[in-house]
Formats: C-alpha cells, structure tokens, sequence
C-alpha cells in the first residue's frame, strides 16, 4: 500500500519551525484573499454569478464544447480530445515527433501534472523545462509541486539557494531571493528563445470566439507561447465559460481569491496562430465525464483552481501539499481525485475537519465540505475505508445506538482515565500523540442534568 | 466510436437539466469616483508606474535621447516617433536584449491597474513581454471602472492576441518574497494622456 495522508504529514510536521512558517505564510495569503474581497462590496454578488455562470455551463456542457470547438477550429486552431493522461500525453508526443521538436518549454499546467506528461515524455527521452519559477525550482529537484498556485511553499529559501548552487552554479550560501529569481531569469530567457514547442495549460475557454485565457505573474506562458514554432495549450473540459463577457466575472474572482491581487499581470487572449505559427488545443475528459454523473459531486467540475481552500484549510497548512500525494492537493483534490481512483485516494476526504471554511472562500461557491462528508459515505459503503477505521466505525455505531451502553462505557471510561490514566495516554492511542488527554469529568453531562435540570424546572 | 463522440456523448448524458445563466446587474457593481485615481493607486500599488502628461512631446524627445545613446528600443506608435516595419518577423533571438518598447494600450481599467493592448497595437506578440521596460500609453478617458466595463468595449475575438498587463512582471515563488522582474518586463510605466 502506498502512504496514506495522516503518515506523510507525520514526515512534514517533524520539523516544528518550519511547519509554522508554512501554515503561517498560508495564512497570510488568505488574509489579503479577504482584503482584496472586502475591497469589493458586491464580492459575495460575484461569487454567485461566477457560481451561476459555471452551473450552467454544466447543464449545457456538451453544446458550449462543440460550439468552442467549431469557432477554434474556423481560427485556425488544431482541436484534440483526449479521454484520459494516456491518450492527452500521446497525442503531444505525436506532435513532437512531426516536428521533430527537440526544445520544449512548459507553463504551469495541473492537467499536465494530473497526466503526468513529463514523466512520459522522459520515458521517450524528450527533456521538458517547467518555466514557472516555482515548477522549475521542484523540478530540479525531482519533486511534484506541492501547491497548484506556489509549487514551492513547501521550500524556504535556503533550499532554494543549495538547489540552484547545484543546477545554475549560484553562489552558495547566497539566499537572497532576489538573486536568485534572476538566476533563474537569465537562465530560462535562454530556453525560451531557444524553444520550438511551448506548452500551456488553459485558464478559461470561451464558447463564443473559439479562443482562451491563460493567466501569469511571470509572463512565462507568453514568453514560451510567442516564441516557440508550435504552442500546444492542455485543458480539463470543463475550462469551458459560455461568452468573453463572462470573463469579465472570472477574471475579478480569480487572483483576488488566489494570491490577494486584483488581476494577474498577465491574462492573455489567444484567439488565432501569429503567421507561420501552430496552435494545438488539447480537450482531456481523464474522468471529468464521470464526475459529471455523480450528482453530489459534480460541482467540483466549476473550480477555477484558485488555490484559496487551500490557504485556508487548517488541515492543508499544517499537513503540507505532498502528504494528498496526487497532482491536485487541498480540500479541491480530496473530493476530485476519489473520483480519479477511489481505492488509492481513500484517505483524502478524510484529511479534513469538515469545518467549511474552504466552502466559504470557494470563488465559484462549490460545497467542498459537505463533498467531503459526502465521499467519507461513498468510501465506506464502498468498503475502501482502513480496517482499523472500520472496527472503529462499527463499534461507535454499536455504542451509540444503545444508550445503557453508552452510559455504562462513558462511566467506566472516567474511571479508568482517573485511576489508570496509562491506559490511555499512551503511545497506542492515537489521539495522545502530541497531546495532552483532557481531565476526566466527575460525572457525565447526563448525570449533571438529572441533577440540575429538574431543580431549575421547578423553580 | 472517436474518442471525441465518446467524450461528447457521455458529457450529453451526465450533463444536469439546463438551468438558466444569471444576469449580470451592473448596477451593483462598484463605481469609482474618480476612474484615473482609483486606477494610478492601484497600479502603483502593484509595482508599476503611472504618469499624467499633456502631450506626447516629451516621449518623442525620450525616444531620439534613447536612439542617440544606442540603446536598444522599438517604439509602435507613429504619434510619438518612426515606427520601423516589419516588426512581426522579429524573433525571441533577435529580441532578446530589447530594452524598451512603447506601446498604446486600447483602455485602462480602474479597479485593477490592467491595460489593454490588442495585436495590432503590440505589432509582434513578444514585445510587451520580452523587453526590459515595458512603456504603454492611454487616453485619460480610456479608463473604465471595472473588468465588465472593459469586456463591453472589446472584441477579444477581432484580433489573434491580446492581453491585459497589470504593472511588471514579478513572482513570489521562493518564500512568498515579492521580486520585480521574473520573465517579462522589469518596469512597466504608464503614460495617462489628458
């Protein structure tokens, strides 16, 4: 079996310092996500129009893909469907092998993660330059990014600093991130002007003009995109929004919910080819359509991938993006990649504490912890659940459904706890790690009641 | 079957029954009182630069300054100086040490600091992003308040690219440490025209 969540984020809490500066950092972009929102007063009016809009996309889904497809297409634009990653990764290695294209430069793409197109395209001896700082920072060290909008959050600059000493020849010891983004720079300028293939990942899709939206602060998709022969753009099909008017609501949603800015630097409108240039779409399903048939969970098919559940989950900022092991972490991942492959991602909905708060922040409203409450169901009756959850499940169903029971184990629990606390705090029990257990009651609430209630009542 | 139709028919038949798009009420959307404060705060705010001018006199004389010192510019508006042709061609190589390149964006937008420019104003879809210091001139009445104002003027689809830039490029990758500077322009100035 592979590691499951609560076990990876047991290796990325070891370290006591650094674990805070992550969830304190992330709490930090969730505060200036709220500034930016409070700067608008009608932000909880656009969140529903962007909720609407993407509602009723789905419910026309298969019309908007067909009219995008025909309006690319009279663009002069190369359209590609793709039911899974195998089929996605095939059809731009085909690409590549017409052209015979030896230098490619990539964009922040999580489609591409998901399909994990770079370890396929190393398989056939093809290198991929992943040109968004953070992705070129995990890249050189063999790592998936740990965050869909800040790959490298997971890092502090000092691990920065030794992977670049090692790959850019960078001073070492020079941690100045200032530096170092310029290293980076110089360093990627190179690979842009010399690329033949750029690929991207695709922000929006607009039904009615056959073009798309892709979104930086870098302006690295447009350094490869404008440059390189060939520009192959990835996208999920539900990338789709019916009208370029509509990106007007989109775009003020996205980066204020994101990073706290009120637009990125760089949302940039590709409609047609520049002359002598190819422009390749790619439409990947990977799931998606199965998604769309689970009524309680095809609302995850609106996200924008903002990154804002992530920024706020207190499970993701003290559990680190790599402990979701899947290309899309957070609250967002764990109830899309159940539907990827249930078995292998079981654990995922259980990785919350079903507080809400990714629910309240959600630019396009989707009802990410009722989701997950409603996957840990899924799971369970579909028997993935950990044994030990499941002895557990069953006797806390056997408990709770018999009061005498019930009463008679919380009373020997407050015994033992006070006579034999080893019992309990031990390293067996789980909820004793890193924790001090509670003082046991004298009596239970039920007894007080008995006591209490009935004199006030009389009073 | 094609994997297309596959995709298509299995999206028809999970799709959910059609629900109607919501209207857009502009009216409850935030207007400013004035378009060019709201807009020159917020740009600055985010790392650019905006400057009120008369008349484009004084570009013209910072373009033949450049020119005599040889620095490398490209300049794609005639109102201000020579604009050599063709720029399409220009490759990233031949490009590459671009220092500055003057630009007039379509419009301006309040709300977020973005510009607008179209293909046919940028000439060559790399000069906005590759060059050192990006330069773009606007009308003072080009600004609109909000995102939805700027898509009403627009045509997204009258040209092959276009894009809106909101100051320079910049990247918080490496410990959330804003850096000016990432892939694109290093600067990016503004000239409001009154």
């Amino acid at each position: 079996m592979t590691a499951k969540h609560a076990a990876l984020a047991e290796k990325f809490i070891a370290d006591e310092p650094r674990i805070n500066w992550h969830d304190e950092t992330l709490w930090f972009v969730r505060e200036k996500r709220d500034k930016a929102a409070h700067g608008l007063p009608e932000w909880e009016q656009l969140r529903e129009w962007g909720s609407q809009i993407k509602n009723h996309t789905l419910s026309n889904l298969s019309n908007y893909l067909k009219e995008f497809e025909e309006k690319a297409k009279a663009n002069g634009i190369f359209v590609h469907w793709a039911q899974d990653g195998a089929e996605h990764n095939k059809i731009i290695h085909q690409i590549i092998q017409k052209h015979k294209i030896q230098k490619i430069v990539k964009s922040k793409s999580m489609l591409t993660e998901e399909c994990h197109l770079n370890e396929y395209l190393q398989q056939h001896n093809i290198e991929v330059v992943d040109t968004d700082l953070g992705e070129r920072i995990v890249q050189f060290r063999k790592e998936p990014p740990s965050h869909i909008v800040l790959p490298a959050i997971h890092l502090k600059k000092e691990d920065v600093s030794e992977t670049f000493h090692q790959h850019l020849g960078t001073e070492k010891g020079n941690n100045d991130p200032q530096y170092l983004t310029e290293a980076a720079r110089q360093h990627l300028r190179n690979k842009f002007v010399e690329s033949d293939l750029a690929i991207t990942g695709v922000n929006f899709a607009v039904a009615e003009t056959g073009g798309f939206v892709v979104c930086t602060n870098e302006g690295n998709a447009d350094m490869g995109a404008h440059t390189a022969a060939v520009h192959i753009a990835c996208m999920g099909f539900e990338k789709i929004i019916p009208r370029a008017e509509h990106l007007g609501v989109f775009l003020r949603l996205l980066a204020r919910s994101a990073t706290g800015q009120p637009i990125t630097t760089y949302s940039s409108h590709f409609q047609k080819p520049r002359q002598g240039q190819e422009i390749h779409i790619v439409i990947v399903d990977n799931g998606r359509s199965k998604q769309l048939g689970r009524e309680d969970f095809r609302n995850s098919l609106k996200c924008i991938r903002c990154a804002a559940c992530f920024n706020t989950c207190p499970v993701y900022r003290r559990s680190g993006g790599h402990s979701y092991h899947t290309a899309v972490a957070g609250p967002i991942g764990s109830i899309l990649n159940p539907n990827l492959d249930m078995k292998a991602n079981a654990d995922l909905p259980f990785a919350s504490t079903l507080c809400g708060s990714c629910s309240n922040v959600c630019p396009v409203k989707i009802n990410i912890h009722e989701q997950l409450w409603k996957w840990r169901q899924v799971i369970i009756a579909e028997g993935y659940a950990d044994a030990s959850k499941k002895i557990a499940m069953t006797a806390m169903a056997f408990l709770f459904s018999k009061p005498k029971v019930y009463r008679l184990a919380g009373k020997m629990g407050r015994t033992i706890m006070q006579v034999f606390p080893f019992l309990t705090n031990n390293k067996w029990n789980v909820w004793y790690k890193q924790r001090e257990m509670p003082e046991p009651p004298k009596e239970s609430f039920r007894d007080w009641y008995l006591k209490n209630g009935k004199i006030n009542k009389n009073e | 079957m094609t994997t297309r139709e596959n995709i298509l028919n299995a999206i028809s038949s999970n799709q959910p029954n059609l629900v109607p798009l919501p209207i857009i009420y502009r009216t409850e959307v935030i207007k400013y009182h004035d378009n060019y404060i709201q807009f020159k705060s917020v740009l600055e705010s985010i790392g650019g630069k905006v400057e009120l001018i008369n008349n484009l006199t004084m570009l013209e004389e910072n373009i033949k300054v450049d020119k005599v010192n040889n620095i490398f510019i490209i300049n794609t508006i005639t109102a201000i100086g020579e604009v050599s042709v063709p720029l399409d061609k220009l490759t990233g190589l031949e490009l590459e040490k671009l220092e500055k390149v003057y630009i007039k964006g379509c419009l301006g937008v309040a709300e977020n600091g973005a510009v607008w420019i179209s293909e046919n104003q940028m000439k060559n879809r790399l000069l906005p992003f590759i060059c050192q210091h990006l330069i773009l001139i606007i009308n003072k009445e080009d600004i609109v308040a909000t995102m939805h104002d700027a898509y009403d003027k627009i045509d997204v689809a009258q040209n092959g690219f276009g894009v809106f830039i909101a100051g320079p490029s910049k990247t918080a990758d490496i410990e959330q440490s804003l850096v000016i500077g990432a892939h694109g322009a290093r600067s990016a100035t503004v000239y409001v025209v009154e």
